[in-house]
């Protein structure tokens, strides 16, 4: 069906593919799989015709192409659902769908009842019931996906990119995308799929494809490896365990925060937790159970009802981050690119954003020297690997943008960091450093909460770990029963408490 | 990505020369060289002293407008209430001398705080009221018009002591004071945004408003400052205008927003905010005189030479915009 060869990418004199082959056969999903930076996106972006390879064929049922656009790609039937959606959030699914080449009656208006019908045609072809007539803002992710999905289908795509779908979804709405793949893949459609979850290649791909530092490294029947074997394909070597040690925990840690009767909306769940010196809390829970919006709610970054917290035992109302971090608590947010990182910025500019306190001179102005050599530091301690203080982060990939954003409040000393997602789009070496780091935080008495929704890093990395389900804690575990089959259970099914 | 980084940041030849291109001065800069030189071949004057000095001069309104628009446009804002603001603190300042008969210096300062409360309205109306900031100005550009017509009655407000024209067109040595003014307000300008933390929570607004407030950037403080510095700015502009008319004009500085717009664009300030600079604002406003200055030298109509303005502004952003 796909088959491309030898493909070759160089941005000025640095080659970034080093001949890559992929070859997809109608009517199966195709794993590609490498770490963050292995050249997967440069390799989609090729296919897609959004940047064009230095050397290489593609070639579609037997027919070589040579894509001079993204439109040219479409018109050969290459469909692509990019990790950030395309669509308008105030349109519908239909209208999303036909966005740009809307159906026309003879007046030459808009022919809605002819776009809702076949709209309605390609969902039922994907099995799946998403409603037509709201906005798309008003459906879940997996929904919008869904809606991204029929849309290239709507253009008559026989091979479909999804980069990394499933990022965002929770563990139902993953079954219910694998649903729809495995109906396509009946169909007949080629399916091209980038997951960092290694389990999901297992349970929905017929072969892979390995990428490392652009170099083609191998493709195969996914029956021919096992979990290690593709780890090591990805890395180079075998990873043991990325997970640091735990440490042995006294029960008689002091509390550093504690929150009470913590509500979001008025008549909401009511939350509670502690957090001790030392430790690391994992918020557990489904995506949109309302783990996000408690620790907003608590910092007052957010919408909040009611909340009691104490700092150190002493009650404090924070009125905002600014205020959070002068008692020493820390937010690093779940998407770096909208709300951790200013891109524009140097790694110095990002990292000394929010503590100009510390290179101050005749009180004030800045001391620029001084927030040079405290910058360099700050890097050094968390390894980020980069040209100079002074490049942009936008440059960097996912994993050294997350340890900017660590150096930035490993550069105060803070009591308290609140970790929302800390590995997502990260790659596996990166992952186990700023699991590493995470440790030596809380080795020097401090506390983290993390909220994360890999199980497996909530089980190894968490002391102790609040379910969260519908807005809520609903449960609280520590020791042995920090395990996938509890945390799942609570998850799904745990009730929360409506009193105050 | 990583790998698109490292080839963009890779040492080659070329590095110093992409790098001189990717300073935001530099279009800036070859404008005001390109415009400069044509200006000369037109009008063989244009090089001299006197003619440079007086481009200044006339320059140092818009030019000190400029300066507060461009903090309200690093923080992604604009400010369309500086026109306004001026001509009703320059009517305000003279009504004070005049018909209440206070000392001019009392009501220099009663001007100048009353620019500064101004802005600072508007920056509470943006930060806390969460209001566009292009509404909250527009509508109180509207008001201080109003209030300064309804003040002095729609006339001029003349009668001014005469040490306040020194503002307007003494010199110190063959320098106009006004330009000393516009230099000294850069000069603080380019202190506050390049070496305090301030100034860089400007860009980091103008950057990622959201990543700024999260990190504990006081992000409303700084909408609060940026605002009041404009609405200071624009009352420092009026007492150079006041001191040029020797009076208070409720219709004077009308459509000086948009020149101080133009200037902050021209200077290579990103409209949405977060990049830019305030020397590219100072070459921006330069540029801009000499346009109309050299214009006027070569005496031009001055309706075409609106048409003329207005295309080479949008020449100049279309070569500048953001190529990425």
């Amino acid at each position: 069906m796909l088959e491309l060869q030898g493909i070759r990418k160089s941005f000025g004199k640095i080659e970034v593919l080093h001949g890559v082959d992929l070859e997809v056969r109608s009517g199966e999903v195709h794993a590609l799989l490498g770490e963050n930076g292995a050249g997967k996106s440069t390799l989609m972006k090729i296919l897609c015709g959004i940047i064009p390879p230095s050397a290489g064929t593609i070639r579609i049922q037997g027919t070589e192409h040579h894509f001079a656009n993204y439109d040219a790609a479409i018109a050969a039937g290459i469909g692509i659902v990019f990790q950030e959606f395309s669509l308008i959030p105030y349109l519908n699914a239909a209208e999303n769908m036909f966005l740009a080449r809307e159906l026309r009656n003879r007046l030459g208006l808009l022919d809605r009842r002819a776009m809702r019908k076949r709209a309605g045609e390609i969902m039922q072809r994907l099995g799946v019931n998403v409603p037509l007539d709201v906005p798309v803002q008003r459906l879940s992710i997996a929904e919008q996906q869904f809606v991204e999905i029929a849309k290239a289908l709507s253009l008559d795509a026989r091979i479909l990119v999804l980069d990394e779908p499933t990022a965002t979804l929770t563990p139902t709405e993953v079954e219910h995308l694998f649903k729809v793949m495995r109906e396509l893949r009946r169909q007949g459609v080629a399916i091209i799929f980038i997951s960092h979850h290694l389990e999901e290649i297992f349970q929905i791909c017929d072969r892979i494809t390995v990428l490392r530092d652009g170099e083609f490294v191998g493709s195969c029947a996914v029956s021919e490896v096992d979990n290690d074997r593709l780890v090591e394909m990805m890395v180079g070597r075998r990873i043991e365990s990325s997970f640091p040690p735990k440490p042995v925990f006294e029960a008689s840690a002091p509390v550093v925060l504690e929150v009470d009767n913590l509500r979001i909306k008025k008549n909401g769940p009511v939350s509670r937790f502690t957090l001790r010196k030392g430790e690391i809390l994992g918020f557990a829970g489904l995506v949109g159970s309302g783990r996000t919006e408690t620790v907003l709610a608590m910092l007052s970054a957010g919408p909040v009802a009611s909340c009691t917290l104490k700092i150190d035992g002493v009650e404090k109302r924070l009125s905002g981050p600014d205020e959070a971090l002068y008692h020493g608590i820390g937010l690093l947010p779940e998407s770096r690119k909208e709300q951790g990182l200013i891109t524009s910025f140097s790694i110095l500019q990002n990292i000394s954003l929010n503590n100009y306190g510390k290179y101050r001179k005749g009180h004030w102005f800045l001391d620029l020297k001084k927030e040079r050599k405290a910058t360099q530091t700050a890097m050094d301690q968390v390894r980020v690997k980069a040209q100079g203080p002074n490049a942009r982060v936008d440059t960097l990939s996912g994993g050294n943008q997350q340890k900017v954003v660590i150096a930035r409040w490993l550069n105060h000393q803070m009591k308290v960091l609140i970790f929302d997602e800390p590995t997502r789009g990260i790659d596996v070496g990166a992952k186990a450093e700023i699991y590493a780091l995470m440790r030596e935080f809380t080795a020097q008495g401090n506390a983290i909460i993390m909220i994360s929704s890999e199980l497996p890093e909530v089980i190894g990395m968490s002391d102790r770990v609040c379910v969260f389900r519908q807005g809520g804690i609903v449960a609280t575990v520590e020791g042995e029963a920090i395990s996938s089959e509890q945390i799942m259970t609570h998850a799904t099914t745990g009730s929360i408490e409506h009193v105050a | 990505m990583s790998h698109e980084a490292a080839a963009g940041e890779a040492t080659s030849p070329g590095r110093n020369f992409a790098r001189l291109l990717q300073s935001p001065l530099t279009l800036p800069l070859v404008g005001l060289i390109v415009v400069s030189v044509l200006m000369a071949l037109a009008s063989p004057n244009f090089f001299s002293l006197d003619n440079l000095l007086n481009v200044l001069r006339q320059v140092s309104i818009v030019g000190i407008l400029a300066v507060g628009m461009t903090f309200v446009i690093l923080t992604g804002g604009i400010d369309l209430s500086v026109g306004a603001v001026m001509a009703l603190v320059g009517t305000i300042t003279a009504g004070l001398m005049v018909n209440s008969g206070l000392p001019g210096e009392a009501a220099m300062a009663v001007g100048l705080l009353l620019g500064l409360a101004i802005g600072l309205f508007n920056g509470a109306l943006v930060a806390w009221g969460k209001m566009p900031s292009i509404i909250v100005t527009l509508a109180t550009m509207g008001m201080a018009r109003g209030i300064a017509l309804i003040y002095s009655g729609g006339y001029p407000i003349s009668g001014l002591p005469s040490w306040i024209s020194w503002f307007g067109v003494g010199r110190i040595g063959v320098v106009p004071v006004p330009v000393i003014i516009m230099v000294v307000i850069y000069a603080i300008a380019w202190v506050l945004l390049e070496r305090t933390a301030f100034g860089r929570h400007v860009y980091a607004l103008g950057g990622n408003e959201t990543a700024a407030r999260l990190s504990g950037v006081k992000t409303h403080r700084v909408k609060l400052i940026v605002f009041g510095i404009s609405g200071l700015t624009s009352a420092l502009a009026s007492v150079i205008l006041t001191g040029r008319l020797m009076s208070g004009q409720p219709n004077a500085g009308v459509g000086f927003e948009l020149d101080a717009i133009a200037a902050v664009v021209l200077g290579g300030t990103a409209i949405a905010g977060g990049r830019g600079l305030i020397l590219g604002t100072l070459i921006g406003a330069v540029l801009l005189g000499i346009l109309n200055n050299g214009l006027n030298l070569m005496g031009i109509n001055p309706y075409l030479q609106d048409v003329i303005k207005g295309a080479i502004i949008l020449l100049a952003i279309y070569i500048g915009r953001d190529w990425r």
